[in-house]
C-alpha cells in the first residue's frame, strides 16, 4: 500500500513551443541522441562480461575523476536493467494477482511482506547465490546488484499495477466483456492504459529509491570478503575508505547530473505521455514537455511508425487471435469447495514455515540471542518513530505551504523529486565526518542518516495532499474566518491526513531499510556503531554469520509487518473512512 | 406475450450475492422476462430492485444463481453476442478517439480496419457526430459523449440494444433532447437494433420510450407486473393520457402493495367526476334499498321519496361509483358491499365506506398518501384544486373538492379544517 500519490500539476514543465513543423535540428538531435545511447549501452554492457575469479581477479575502482563517466554509465545501465526486470515482474505478478481470485489470496499478502522485508539484509544471500550461479564471470555480481535494485523497485510498482487493475471502472470492464475483447486487446486497450499513469509515477519514485540500493550493493563485504563492482556506488565506497573528500565531491556532482539527465530525458517525457491516459474525462490542459516535442518534430519516429506500423498491427492481431476472450462468465457466487482446500494448504504451509523458523532459531542461536535482537529491534523502532515525528513536524508546514501555493509548487516540486531521487547514502560520509568531529554518538546520529532518505516521501505526499484540497473548502474556511490552529485542526489536518499516512508508510519502510546502512558507518578506519537491529544485521552480514543474518532479517521483517498491521493499516483505513476528500 | 420472435428470455432467474460477513443477499427472485422482436421494454424500479442486475444477466455479464437465460433457444453461458449496451457513465476509453471508441466492438470481432472505420463513421453520422471522429472524449460535452456511446452500440447492429440509465448522467435538457432523438430514430424504422431494453428509474422516460413497462419491486427484486403503453410516438408529455399513465405508475411505485396492472381503459376514470351527493344521502339511499329488498325502479323510488329524478340521480350515481349499487336500465340494485354497509352499525359502516372510497376513488387515495407523507399531515386546499383543475373547470373543481371533503370526512379518511381550508390527518388515537 506504499503507493505514491500522483500529484496534481498545473501546467508544469517547460512549455516548448515546438509544433508539428519538422526542422533539421530536431532530426540531428534525435538521431545523435539515439546513436549515442546505443553506443554507450553496447560498450558498457560488454564490460560486464569480463572475467572474474574471486579472490584472485577482482575489478578495481580508481578514484581518478576521469573514470566517473564510465562508472556512471555502468551504474545507470544496472538501474535500467533492474527497471525493465521490475516492469516485467510487475505485469506478470500484478496481472496474476488481479485476475485470479485464488492467486490473489496468496500473492497480495506475500507482496505485502516482500515490501516490508529489509532488502539490504538479504544482500549476503543473493550475492553468494548469484556468484555461484555465474561462476567465473562478473555477471554474477552484476546480477546480484541488479537484483538488489529490483527488490527496491518491483513491489511498489506491482502494487500500483494491481490496484489499478482492480479499480478499472466496472462499466469499462463490462464493455470489454460484452464486446469480447481478446485478452491482448483488453490488456493493451483497457488495462495497461488505465494503469500506466500510476505505474510511471511509482516507477519514477522507486527508481529514485533504487539508487540507494545501488550505492549500497555495488560495494559490499559479504562473508568476510569485499566485493566491488565498478560503478558510482563503489567509487564512493573506495573514496570513503581512502578519506578522499575531493573524490566524494566529484561523485556527488556526477550523481546530481545523472539524476537530472535521467529526469529530463526519461521520466519527464514518460510522465508527459502517461498523462494522456488519465481515466478522468474532464478537459484539462495537455501537459507538454520539450523532449516530447523534439521527438515529435523529428523524422525518425515517423519512419519507425511508417516501417513498423503494419508490423505492429500484424503482431497486434496475431496476439489478439492467440488470446481469445473467455466465452463463459464464471458463476462465482460463493466459496467453492476447492477454495477451501486451497486455503487449508496455504495455512498448513505457513504454519510449517513458522515451526521450521522456530526450530532453526532454537538450534542455532538460542532464545537469549532472540531476546537480545528483539531489544535492538525496539531501539531501531524507536528511532524510526522519532524520525517520523520529527520529519512530520518539520516538513508538514513546509509541504502545506508549498502545496497551497501553485507557483511555489511549480518551482519546488521538481526539486523535491530530485532530492528524493538522490541516494542519501552518498551524503553519509559527510554526516559521519561531522559526527566524528562533533563527538555525536551514532545512536542519535543514525536517526539523521535514516531521515536523509526517508523524509522526502513525507514532504512529497504532504504537498500532493495540500494540492488536493478543493478550492471551495479553502474559500469556505477563509469566508468563515478560520485561522491559525483552528484552520489546521478543522481543514488542513483532516484534508492531508490520507496523504500523510501514505507518505509515512513509505518513509517508515525506507527508514527501516536504511537502518542497515545507517547504524554502522565508517570513515577511513574509524567505524561508528549504533545499538540497533540494523547494525546487528550489517555486522552479521559482514562476518557471514548465517544464523544471525536469518534471525536479524526475520526479526526486522516481523517488526515491519507488525508495525504495518497494527499501526499503518489502521491509520490508512481511518483515512479512507473518515478523511477521504471527494 | 405476442406471437413475435423471442430474442432473449429469462426464465425463473434468481440472483444472490454473497455478503462480506457471510450469508447472502437475494437481489432477484424468480424473475421471468421475454424480450420480443420489435418492442421497446422499460425496466422500471426503485434502487434495490435489481433492475441493473437483471439487465446484466440478460446481457450475459452476470450468471444467474438459479434459472437460465435463453437466446435463440440456447442457454446463455457467456456474454450475449446479440446485445450491445449503452452505459450510464458512457464507458468511453479516454485515450481513444471518438472513432476508435465507436470501432471498438468491431475491432474485437476482427473486422478489417477500413470496414470498421466505414461503419463507425456511418453510426457517428446517425447520432449527429460527423466531423468529431478525431476528437477525444474529454473534448466533448456529456451529451455528445453519450452519443458516442450510442454510436458504439449502433455499429454492432445488435438484436437488443440495452440501455442502463442512459440519460441519468446528463442534465435535464440534454437528456430530453437525446431521448427524443432516440425515440425518433426508433419511430423511423431504421433503428440499428431489433429491440430496445432500457433500465430506468424515471417514470416519464419509461412512458416516453417504451411499448411495455415492467415494474420491479425491491428487496428482493421481483417483477410486480407490467403495462402496455399504447400511445403513438413522439409522445406528448402534456397529453392527459400520458399524465394519467405517469400518475398511475407513480401511485403503483410509491405503494409497494398496490396491484400493478394496466391503466384502466377510460383515461378519465382516475378523475371520474364525483357526483354531487352527500355521504349521508348515499347512506340513506342504501338503507331504503335494503328495506325494499335490494332493488327498485328509479322513477318509482323518486316519486316515493317525493323527489325529482334529477335530484335523486347524483346520489344513485355516487352509490354506484362507490360500488354500493348497480344501475341497470332505469333500476338500481344494491351490491353485496352495499348490503353490508346498510346492515352494519355506525362505526362499521364508516369503515366500509372508507374501504370503498379508497378502492374506487383514486383521488381519495392520493390525498391520503400525500397527507401521510407530509410531516405536519396537512395539505392546502389549493394543492388538491390544482390537481382537479386539470380535469374540471374552476367552479366544478371547487364542487369536486367539496364532495371529496364530505366523503373523506364521513369515511374518517381525513379531517378538514374549514377555517384554514386544509384537509388534515387526525391523530391515530
Amino acid at each position: 500500500m506504499r503507493l505514491v500519490r500522483i500529484p496534481h500539476w498545473g501546467s508544469t514543465g517547460i512549455e516548448a513551443g515546438g509544433k508539428r513543423a519538422r526542422f533539421p535540428a530536431a532530426d540531428l538531435a534525435v538521431s545523435l541522441g539515439t546513436l549515442t545511447l546505443l553506443y554507450v549501452v553496447a560498450r558498457v554492457g560488454a564490460e560486464s562480461w569480463v572475467r572474474f575469479h574471486p579472490p584472485d581477479i577482482i575489478p578495481s575502482v580508481s578514484l581518478d575523476p576521469r573514470n566517473l563517466p564510465n562508472y556512471a554509465a555502468r551504474s545507470t545501465l544496472r538501474m535500467f536493467t533492474a527497471l525493465v526486470a521490475s516492469t516485467l515482474f510487475t505485469f506478470v505478478y500484478g496481472y496474476a494477482a488481479a485476475r485470479s481470485r485464488r492467486a490473489e489470496r496468496v500473492l497480495v499478502p506475500l507482496l505485502d511482506i516482500l515490501q516490508s522485508v529489509p532488502v539490504l539484509g538479504f544482500l549476503s544471500v543473493t550475492v553468494t547465490a548469484f556468484i555461484a550461479l555465474f561462476r567465473g564471470s562478473l555477471l554474477g555480481l552484476e546480477a546480484a546488484c541488479i537484483f538488489a535494485i529490483f527488490t527496491g523497485q518491483a513491489w511498489n510498482m506491482t502494487f500500483s499495477f494491481y490496484q489499478s487493475l482492480r479499480t478499472v471502472p466496472a462499466e469499462l470492464e463490462e464493455l470489454a466483456t460484452l464486446y469480447q475483447l481478446s485478452k491482448w486487446e483488453r490488456f493493451t486497450r483497457l488495462e495497461l492504459p488505465s494503469s500506466v499513469l500510476g505505474l510511471v509515477w511509482n516507477g519514477m519514485m522507486s527508481f529514485g529509491g533504487g539508487w540507494f540500493f545501488l550505492a549500497a550493493s555495488e560495494s559490499i563485504s559479504v562473508l568476510n570478503r569485499q566485493y566491488t563492482l565498478p560503478g558510482l556506488g563503489s567509487y564512493v565506497a573506495v573514496a570513503i575508505a581512502a578519506k578522499d573528500l575531493r573524490a566524494l565531491g566529484w561523485a556527488i556532482a556526477t550523481m546530481v547530473i545523472l539524476v537530472l539527465l535521467i529526469d529530463q530525458f526519461f521520466w519527464k517525457p514518460l510522465v508527459t505521455v502517461a498523462d494522456k491516459y488519465k481515466l478522468e474525462t474532464s478537459a484539462g490542459e495537455e501537459r507538454r514537455f520539450w523532449v516530447n516535442d523534439l521527438w515529435r518534430a523529428a523524422s525518425l519516429p515517423h519512419y519507425i511508425e511508417k516501417l513498423g506500423g503494419p508490423l505492429f498491427r500484424a503482431v497486434d492481431r496475431r496476439l489478439s487471435r492467440l488470446t481469445p476472450a473467455n466465452r463463459a462468465v464464471a458463476a462465482s457466487d460463493a466459496l467453492m469447495k476447492t477454495d477451501r482446500i486451497f486455503n487449508s494448504i496455504v495455512v498448513v504451509l505457513c504454519v510449517g514455515l513458522l515451526i521450521a523458523a522456530m526450530r532453526f532459531v532454537h538450534a542455532r542461536v538460542g532464545y537469549y540471542e532472540v531476546a537480545h535482537a528483539t531489544l535492538l529491534g525496539a531501539a531501531t523502532c524507536a528511532r524510526v518513530l522519532a524520525l517520523l515525528v520529527l520529519s512530520t513536524l518539520v516538513w508538514t508546514p513546509v509541504g502545506v505551504a508549498i502545496g497551497l501555493n501553485p507557483r511555489l509548487a511549480r518551482i519546488t516540486q521538481p526539486l523535491v523529486q530530485i532530492c528524493a531521487s538522490f541516494p542519501a547514502n552518498f551524503l553519509f560520509p559527510f554526516a559521519t565526518l561531522g559526527f566524528i568531529k562533533l563527538g555525536i554518538h551514532l545512536n542519535w546520529g543514525s536517526m539523521l542518516l535514516m531521515a536523509l532518505g526517508a523524509q522526502w516521501y513525507l514532504l512529497f505526499n504532504v504537498i500532493g495532499g495540500a494540492q488536493a484540497i478543493p478550492n471551495d473548502l479553502r474559500e469556505m474556511a477563509q469566508n468563515l474566518g478560520l485561522k491559525g490552529w483552528k484552520r489546521w485542526r478543522l481543514l488542513i489536518g483532516p484534508s492531508i491526513f490520507g496523504a500523510w499516512v501514505t507518505g509515512a508508510i513509505t518513509a517508515s519502510g525506507g527508514a527501516w531499510n536504511a537502518s542497515i546502512v545507517a547504524e554502522l558507518v565508517s570513515w577511513g578506519n574509524t567505524t561508528l556503531r549504533a545499538d540497533g537491529l540494523g547494525a546487528y544485521i550489517a555486522e552479521a552480514t559482514g562476518k557471514g554469520d548465517w544464523p544471525r543474518i536469518v534471525l536479524g532479517v526475520g526479526l526486522m521483517s516481523v517488526f515491519v509487518v507488525a508495525f504495518n498491521h497494527f499501526v499503518w493499516k489502521r491509520l490508512y483505513s481511518l483515512a479512507q473512512r473518515r478523511y477521504q476528500l471527494g | 406475450m405476442e406471437n413475435k420472435t423471442s430474442l432473449i428470455a429469462a426464465q425463473d432467474v434468481t440472483k444472490t450475492f454473497p455478503l462480506p460477513g457471510g450469508g447472502e443477499q437475494t437481489v432477484l427472485e424468480n424473475v421471468s422476462l421475454t424480450i420480443a422482436e420489435g418492442e421497446v421494454v422499460a425496466l422500471l424500479g426503485r434502487s434495490g430492485s435489481g433492475k441493473s442486475t437483471l439487465l446484466r444477466i440478460l446481457a450475459g455479464l452476470i450468471m444467474p444463481s438459479r434459472g437460465e437465460v435463453k437466446r435463440r433457444n440456447m442457454t446463455l453461458r457467456g456474454p450475449n453476442p446479440d446485445v450491445a449496451m449503452v452505459f450510464q457513465s458512457f464507458a468511453l476509453l479516454p485515450w481513444l478517439t471518438v472513432q476508435q471508441n465507436a470501432e471498438l466492438g468491431l475491432i474485437a470481432r476482427g473486422i478489417r480496419k477500413e470496414q470498421a472505420a466505414d461503419q463507425a463513421l456511418h453510426a457517428l453520422a446517425m447520432v449527429g457526430l460527423e466531423g468529431f471522429q478525431v476528437a477525444y472524449p474529454k473534448e466533448l460535452s456529456g451529451g455528445m459523449r453519450q452519443r458516442v456511446g450510442f454510436a458504439r452500440a449502433f455499429v454492432m447492429k445488435p438484436d437488443v440494444l440495452m440501455m442502463d440509465e442512459p440519460f441519468s448522467a446528463l442534465d435535464v435538457l440534454t437528456a430530453e433532447n437525446l431521448r427524443g432523438e432516440i425515440s425518433d430514430l426508433w419511430q423511423k424504422g431504421t433503428f440499428p437494433a431489433k429491440s430496445i431494453l432500457v433500465v430506468t428509474h424515471n417514470i416519464e422516460e419509461a412512458v416516453l420510450l417504451a411499448d411495455r413497462i415492467v415494474v420491479l419491486g425491491a428487496n428482493p427484486g421481483t417483477i410486480r407486473g407490467e403495462m402496455r403503453v399504447d400511445m403513438p410516438r413522439r409522445r406528448d408529455k402534456n397529453a392527459p393520457r400520458f399524465k394519467a399513465l405517469v400518475d398511475h405508475i407513480y401511485t403503483v411505485m410509491t405503494n409497494p402493495d398496490a396491484h400493478v396492472g394496466e391503466l384502466p381503459a377510460t383515461p378519465a376514470r382516475r378523475f371520474a367526476m364525483l357526483p354531487h351527493a352527500r355521504a349521508g344521502g348515499i347512506s340513506g339511499l342504501l338503507e331504503i334499498l335494503h328495506e325494499r329488498g335490494g332493488g327498485e325502479d328509479l322513477p318509482r323510488l323518486a316519486s316515493d321519496l317525493r323527489l325529482e329524478i334529477d335530484d335523486l340521480l347524483p346520489t344513485v350515481d355516487a352509490a354506484a361509483l362507490l360500488g354500493f349499487a348497480k344501475i341497470d336500465q332505469g333500476s338500481v340494485t344494491i351490491t353485496s358491499s352495499g348490503e353490508n354497509f346498510a346492515m352494519a352499525d355506525v362505526h362499521r359502516s364508516h369503515e366500509i365506506f372508507k374501504e370503498q372510497l379508497l378502492r374506487e376513488v383514486p383521488i381519495a387515495g392520493t390525498t391520503l398518501r400525500v397527507l401521510e407523507q407530509k410531516k405536519n399531515a396537512k395539505i392546502g386546499k389549493d394543492f388538491l384544486l390544482d390537481i382537479l383543475d386539470e380535469h374540471f373547470s374552476n367552479s366544478e373543481a371547487e364542487r369536486q373538492f367539496q364532495t371529496l371533503v364530505d366523503w373523506g370526512r364521513y369515511a374518517h379518511v381525513f379531517e378538514y379544517d374549514a377555517d384554514e381550508e386544509r384537509p388534515y390527518l387526525a391523530d391515530p388515537e
